[in-house]
């Protein structure tokens, strides 16, 4: 079965942001145009036939720190890989507040483009400052409504919490705001401080304090009830939507799907194989130049991984794991591989049966990541 | 070699240790020497040459005793065979150092030329001296800018009570003093008596285990005379083996043709058992046995206790043959199998002393790979029923039921701790606050006091020298040993987790100290065990009562959310290095409790 999803990384930023460890480079002096072309070329040598392509996502970085005319050149070399572009149903470009102007926006509009993720992140203003944000809470609110006005009507915003100092009132003002917008989805992170970040350095030296989990659970609660309320369904344990406007392209990710990653640092699962690209902008460009895939390391999945897989990514969707899809792909039933695991979960209330698939209960949700290590089989 | 050869040889053997305190430069030395004497070619020493083990080098301890075959001309135009014997200088290993110096005719004794001579240094000198070894001082460091020779000179005269006025000085990093040390060995050290004819007597005074060859036996010869091929009798067991190989260390194994009187080597006899080797036994001839054992050794009893289990059940075996092993290199090691309810198959192990006991732990969980639990250190508790039965509880999950207990005795001992002037307020206060009981205090010079006070044994294995050493900045040494059995008010307090007794975290505590301890030791362990899916209460009791309480909170949030661009193996990753730590874990109850927590019971420094 061909892949039928692309992910391309554009790995630049106008200002890079404290918390943030995905492959990015400072725009100043990078060479962007050739970095433009090798990902071209990247899609072309992968993609020598056209794919029957459903869904498309340009993340990063920031797509939008690029100008008009090179997001116009990645857009459109995307959309030469698709057999048919009017059957690419999910379009997303993400956005950052402040960076986007009526034209590249028309730009987007008119290749095709049919859904913007903006980074919003929060609408307190010092914490904007706080996380390294280089936008005001105003101009996030403005790049919503530019968007809304060229046309565009599946929007998502990304939003933090559990950053630190952020309060309970700083959490629920900025979700006032949010749901105040009129948009149709939007993806909730709690702050996670990585390594090679500003926060991790921070948080070595003692200078800032990750809130107490009690907190960070309470924002959560706060969220999922005032977005439910509002009438976004929680379809994935960080992500909200309106009817009809769940994001198709992650999906393919959570249901353990095949896609192509394209793109410095990008990640592909192709034809059972987990690949990651070079990160570093010269070793990328330099592998495609040479006349070579720009792959840092290949993982042939095994057949227990793929199972793990299935369930750990599968169960983070409020549809869970459908029983049919799992016997159609294993040709063995999940109670087959994982039973004592399926027994010992539901015993604890952090799992449920529904008869036709398994999904994590209200309990299970905030605890996610103790339920999906039990899908991780070892054997002695 | 002929009978008038080995005399002569005999004559010119000169067999001793060194005795120092840590730090005071014995390994340094030890390297000197060996250099002086061209023992090694120079592309093949490394610092502290003697000091094998890793962990020796990185603690700069020495643990294990080694032996080196040396050989020396002197200005009387005469070459000698030097053994040079290098002993451990902590206070858990005097057994180790006793079993040396019996192999010895004489000691040097290496004292720092600025701090002194040490508690530790003073017992092992006192050994010593009672094997009727020469002495031959070294006052070490002597370039060192705060160096005090002539008051340290004086020290050693004051305190040992020996002739210290030929006392080298010397500096083993530099190297000065060297020749006048080895000049010091042939006129002041008696050559080794015995006779090479008469019947085969050697004292075996360590031993190891090698995969490829089977027992090794480190023996010093008194009597006799052992060749390769010869048939021979351990005189504890009786067990007969062949002699395959014999030789000396230079320091590495260079195998002879005979090891005779005097001589301190190595023997090699296909000995496949462990224990048929026993260190103290003496060797003989099978065709002709000598009538009398050599006197063994003051057998050294552990006094510290703990259980060790392993992290993995699995390992149980492997760890059973590492602590066979370690036991032939070290018969003051003990262990029994045990098993507790938390923990699971494991062994109640009993050690010297405390750094005896990390040691273990280490050279187990490094050398042998095997992740272990190890529980809270105990004494040996003399537990008279009122049925007039007597009990010797050395784990406390054991201890009876307070109303069938009549009383409780503990273990004290003698402690001798040598400070500067200013810390002695420091040093009694700590001893009072340790139950202690005064017995002594007597100046050295102007400014170092010797105090001496008779502690509970269980004091000292908590937490003392942890103190001591923070409320005398480093300055005090310190030393023990074994003053008998007092009676004490002691009752066993149980930990709780989530209702249920957890028996590995049992102790045995001062009835007037058991609620600040209870009290600590439940905050402990809220902070050490991680939050799990429901609340756990955390409790310490005494019989039935509670008396300190404190409450895990249930896990409220651990879920990751952001996606990565689809990178699952990063998910992956994340997920099963969480898995990974809970393996590390062990489940007591539905509770999982990481290994720091079961040595927690023991560390209480941070809340001072």
């Amino acid at each position: 079965m061909t892949a039928s999803s692309i992910y391309v990384h554009i790995p630049f930023c106008e200002q890079i942001c404290f918390y943030c460890d995905f492959n990015k480079f400072f725009i100043k002096n990078q060479p962007v145009d050739e970095y433009i072309e090798a990902l071209g070329q990247e899609m072309k040598w992968a993609v020598p036939h056209t794919i029957p392509l459903k869904t498309i996502y340009i993340g990063g970085g920031t797509p939008t720190a690029l100008t008009t005319k090179q997001l116009k050149q990645v857009i459109e070399d995307v959309k030469a890989c698709a057999a048919d572009p009017s059957a690419v149903t999910e379009f997303t470009v993400e956005v950052n507040p402040g960076e986007v102007d009526r034209e590249k926006l028309d730009m987007m509009k008119a290749c095709g483009v049919n859904r913007l993720s903006i980074g919003v992140q929060t609408f307190h203003e010092k914490l904007l400052k706080r996380i390294g944000r280089a936008h005001s809470s105003q101009e996030a609110k403005d790049t919503v409504e530019q968007a809304k006005s060229a046309g565009f009507d599946n929007i998502s915003i990304d939003l933090m919490f559990g950053l630190p100092e952020q309060t309970m009132e700083d959490w629920q003002h900025s979700i006032t705001e949010a749901l105040g917008l009129g948009i149709q989805h939007i993806s909730a992170y709690s702050l996670k401080i990585e390594e090679k970040t500003m926060f991790h350095n921070w948080y070595r030296q003692g200078k800032i304090h990750p809130l107490p989990e009690d907190t960070e659970a309470a924002m959560y609660e706060e969220l999922e009830a005032k977005v439910t309320e509002a009438g976004f369904n929680p379809y994935e344990i960080s992500n909200f939507a309106v009817d009809g406007r769940e994001s198709e392209h992650n999906k393919t990710y959570w249901r353990n799907e095949e896609y192509f990653g394209f793109g410095a640092g990008a990640h592909g699962y192709i034809d059972g194989i987990r690949y990651a690209n070079l990160g570093p902008l010269p070793h990328y460009i330099k592998a495609i130049d040479s006349g070579s895939f720009p792959l840092r390391e290949t993982h042939q999945v095994t057949a227990k991984e793929k199972m793990e897989e299935e369930m750990f990514m599968g169960l983070r969707m409020k549809e869970g794991v459908s029983s049919k899809r799992f016997t159609g792909k294993f040709q063995q039933s999940y109670y087959d591989i994982f039973s004592e695991v399926i027994y010992e979960l539901t015993e604890k209330e952090l799992l449920h049966d529904s008869g036709t698939s398994l999904h994590l209960t209200e309990k299970g949700r905030l605890l996610g990541n103790e339920v999906f290590e039990k899908f991780l089989l070892v054997y002695e | 070699m002929n009978q008038e050869e080995r005399g002569k040889r005999q004559k010119n053997i000169r067999n001793f240790s060194i005795i120092a305190h840590i730090d005071h430069g014995k390994s340094t030395l030890a390297d000197r020497i060996l250099e002086t004497t061209h023992s090694l070619p120079e592309r093949e020493m490394k610092d502290q040459m003697l000091d094998a083990m890793d962990l020796e080098r990185e603690r700069g301890i020495t643990i294990k005793l080694n032996s080196v075959h040396l050989k020396y001309t002197h200005s009387d135009g005469e070459e000698y065979t030097f053994h040079l014997i290098d002993t451990p200088g902590h206070v858990d290993f005097s057994y180790e150092v006793s079993r040396s110096l019996a192999a010895c005719e004489g000691a040097l004794l290496v004292v720092d030329a600025s701090q002194g001579i040490e508690a530790q240094t003073l017992a092992n000198v006192y050994l010593a001296v009672d094997n009727d070894l020469e002495i031959i001082p070294v006052i070490n460091k002597v370039d060192l800018p705060s160096a005090e020779p002539e008051r340290i000179k004086q020290e050693i005269e004051d305190v040992i009570g020996i002739d210290a006025s030929d006392a080298v000085y010397a500096s083993a990093k530099s190297g000065l003093g060297t020749e006048e040390i080895l000049g010091q060995i042939v006129e002041k050290i008696p050559a080794p008596a015995g006779n090479p004819e008469n019947p085969l007597q050697a004292l075996i005074f360590d031993s190891l285990y090698d995969t490829y060859r089977g027992v090794i036996a480190y023996i010093r010869i008194v009597e006799g005379t052992i060749r390769p091929g010869e048939k021979i009798r351990m005189m504890q067991t009786g067990k007969e083996f062949e002699v395959s190989e014999v030789g000396v260390f230079t320091p590495k194994p260079l195998a002879c043709d005979e090891l005779t009187v005097g001589d301190v080597g190595f023997l090699i006899a296909s000995i496949k058992n462990v224990s048929d080797s026993k260190v103290g036994d003496t060797i003989t001839h099978a065709a002709r046995p000598a009538e009398q054992p050599l006197p063994g050794y003051k057998t050294m009893n552990p006094m510290v206790f703990c259980g060790m289990h392993p992290v993995d059940s699995n390992d149980y075996n492997a760890l059973r043959d590492a602590l066979e092993r370690l036991e032939l290199n070290d018969s003051s090691l003990q262990y029994e199998a045990e098993s507790s309810q938390a923990l699971g198959f494991g062994f109640r192990c009993g050690f010297l002393g405390l750094l005896h006991m990390e040691i273990i732990q280490e050279r187990i969980e490094r050398e042998y790979g095997i992740s272990l639990i190890t529980t809270a250190p105990s004494v040996i508790y003399n537990v008279y029923m009122t049925d007039g039965e007597v009990m010797e509880i050395d784990n406390p999950s054991n201890m009876p039921d307070q109303q069938k207990v009549e009383l409780v005795e503990e273990p004290f001992v003698q402690a001798t701790i040598m400070v500067p002037n200013d810390f002695v307020g420091a040093v009694m206060e700590i001893c009072q606050k340790k139950r202690g009981e005064f017995s002594d205090m007597r100046y050295l010079d102007e400014n170092r006091v010797n105090i001496v006070y008779y502690l509970p044994l269980t004091e000292i294995v908590y937490d003392f020298f942890d103190q001591l050493k923070s409320n005398t900045k480093g300055y005090a040494s310190f030393d023990y040993e074994f003053a008998g059995y007092r009676e004490s008010n002691l009752v066993k307090m149980d930990i709780l987790l989530n209702g249920e007794v957890v028996d590995a975290l049992s102790v045995i505590v001062h009835r007037d100290m058991a609620y600040e301890r209870g009290k600590s030791i439940v905050e402990k362990l809220k902070d050490l065990i991680p939050r799990q899916q429901f609340e756990v209460p955390v409790q310490a009791a005494i019989g039935n009562s509670i008396i300190a309480r404190s409450t895990i909170k249930a896990m409220r949030k651990n879920v990751l959310s952001k996606c990565y661009g689809g990178d699952v193996s990063r998910k992956r990753k994340l997920l099963e290095k969480q898995k990974e730590g809970k393996r590390r874990m062990k489940s007591v109850g539905k509770v999982d409790v990481p290994q720091e927590a079961f040595m927690s019971v023991l560390r209480m420094d941070d809340d001072q």
